[in-house]
């Protein structure tokens, strides 16, 4: 019984994303995070533990580096390590197997994974892994908890926020949840270091981390915006309106 | 060539955005099937100029929202080379769900389109733009207000479908109802609200200029995070949403890089900020250095008037 948490390693959201020969430039960036709303769900994941629900085992897929955040993870309580150690472009479908692989090793019943990364946008992650797992899904939560059999989840559904139960295995996917993210103690830091990582291939999982369905053709910088026109005071107002009308006629 | 759009709704009817859809699939050729989850909208989408066939699919399982009990219903009747949605949370989910239990890749919150496929997408909320190729058959969902709606006139079948699903997720309290404003996702201008508000009460002010706009109203992540009155949901930038108004109003936002990044792709940005040094005058194409209290009463008269006549 336990929680799996997926973690994605991206840019720290405060890097400056520069490109160099048409391809992000990964090796300008100089600081490397767990996605923000992964983060939420690994929180909800080791206070599940704490209420007495088995342990937490974090998984990432990535390279070299994304180990970094598992053992971040293990600092502020994560009990188990997995590390699908791939340097691949993965299509969505190559990602949801070898996660899937990975939960199925854990033979949990619980995921919990943010709604979408800060470096992709994509958010297909969770939903797909249910599908490929045949779990439920329930996304954009902000709290889970569990009482027996059954999952009690706050999410902003389509009609506000709800309160929704689920029996049965299930992927939780976050928004930026109710609780505040916990920090590393000391000790915590220092027993994360020794902390062992179980490192797989993906063919150790039975999934070809090649020929990715999605081709990166070429990444490029957002046009640069020319510098504008600046006026001074409140009453410049009426002529910035004036202008909104009639230069830019959005309004 | 042939698409299946999954159509969008909002509260009971067909949302505008599914015209952009059939739109978007129009231009690339074949024929368009669109699927209704739960029958929403079908007759309007039948009306949808370009449309070759509806789907209306009917169950108790689509009363509220369950991902899987959804997909489940919609997967079989999902045919064709392209699957397309919309990037709204829930047209994410569907697609990547579907596609999922199809065994086909997925892109999200395609921005362009091109036949064969190569779609481009925005990455770190806007930081770098990434073009992609696919290949059929695959899944995209496409970001609103990106695409060109088709025009009404079309006059397509509309087939109905029953389908009985096993419910896993159940509703069991509405906490908070979904706000009447427009979301910052969707709406055609923008009037976000940063720290320099002062307090969460000063937003009424945002509201007041909103309503005269149409717009909707969005938040800085520094203002999400001292006042809990201003939900996540408003925050614009990297962490929150990545928006493309045609107008975005900045008011009392210094311009963090992951606000900058959210938003710095509106057609037109006016930033409203008490500090000439402030970074979002960098990005504005009109910027007025003032205070919101001083600025904001004589924008909504003056918006008042102007859109009054």
């Amino acid at each position: 019984m336990g929680v799996a948490v997926l973690l994605k390693q991206v840019p720290d959201t405060t890097a400056k994303i520069s490109i160099s020969g048409g391809r992000v430039d990964e090796a300008s960036i100089t600081k490397w995070s767990i996605s923000p709303y992964d983060e939420y769900a690994l929180e909800n994941a080791i206070q599940l533990k704490e209420s007495g629900f088995g342990e937490v085992v974090a998984i990432t897929c990535g390279p070299a580096r994304a180990a970094k955040c598992l053992t971040e993870a293990a600092a502020v309580g994560a009990d188990r390590l997995i590390h699908i150690l791939t340097d691949s472009a993965l299509d969505s479908i190559q990602v949801q197997s070898l996660l899937s692989a990975a939960v199925k090793e854990t033979g949990f019943e619980v995921v919990m994974c943010g709604k979408q990364a800060a470096d992709t946008n994509s958010g297909s992650t969770g939903p797909g892994l249910a599908s490929t797992l045949g779990f439920s899904c329930v996304g954009g939560v902000t709290g889970v908890s569990i009482d027996g059999g059954l999952a009690s989840a706050t999410r902003l559904g389509p009609s506000g926020l709800e309160k929704v139960e689920v029996g049965g295995p299930c992927v939780f996917t976050f928004d930026k949840g109710d609780s505040e993210l916990r920090r590393p103690n000391v000790r915590g830091i220092m027993m994360a270091k020794k902390k062992p990582i179980d490192s797989l291939s993906p063919a150790e999982l039975g999934v070809s981390d090649s020929n990715s369905m999605i081709i990166i053709k070429g990444h490029s910088s957002p046009p640069e915006k020319q510098p504008g026109q600046k006026f001074v005071g409140s009453e410049s107002v009426p002529e910035v309106v004036d202008k909104l009308r009639e230069e830019a006629n959005v309004i | 060539m042939s698409t299946t759009v999954i159509s969008e709704s909002i509260n009971g009817t067909l949302h505008p955005v599914t015209a952009q859809l059939v739109g978007a699939a129009s231009s690339l050729g074949g024929s368009i099937t669109v699927i209704c989850p739960g029958g929403t909208g079908a007759s309007d989408a039948a009306k949808i100029s370009g449309v070759s066939k509806v789907i209306s699919v009917e169950g108790d399982c689509f009363e509220t929202y369950d991902c899987s009990a959804w997909s489940k219903s919609l997967s079989p009747l999902v045919e064709g080379e392209l699957i397309l949605s919309s990037s709204s949370a829930i047209g994410r989910e569907l697609i990547s769900s579907i596609s999922a239990s199809k065994g086909i890749p997925v892109v999200q919150d395609v921005t362009s389109l091109k036949s064969g496929f190569s779609a481009t997408r925005t990455i770190y909320s806007g930081k770098a733009i990434e073009e992609v190729s696919i290949s059929p058959p695959c899944a995209i969902s496409l970001r609103a207000n990106s695409f060109e709606s088709a025009e009404d006139g079309g006059s397509a079948e509309v087939s109905t479908i029953n389908v009985s699903q096993e419910v896993a997720v159940a509703v069991k309290q509405a906490l908070a109802k979904a706000s009447e404003r427009l979301d910052v996702s969707e709406a055609d201008i923008i009037i976000s609200g940063g720290r320099g508000m002062g307090e969460p009460a000063n937003f009424s002010h945002l509201n007041e200029v909103a309503d005269v706009l149409g717009a909707a109203v969005g938040a800085s992540r520094a203002a999400v995070d001292t006042w809990e009155e201003i939900p996540h949901s408003m925050q614009v930038g990297q962490t929150g949403k990545t928006v493309t108004p045609n107008l975005y109003i900045a008011v009392g936002i210094s311009g963090a890089i992951q606000h900058l990044a959210g938003m710095r792709s509106s057609k037109f940005i006016l930033a409203i900020n008490k500090d000439p040094e402030a970074p979002i005058f960098g990005v504005a194409d009109y910027g007025i250095v003032s205070t919101w209290e001083d600025a904001l009463p004589v924008l909504k008269e003056q918006l008042t008037e102007l859109l009054s006549n």
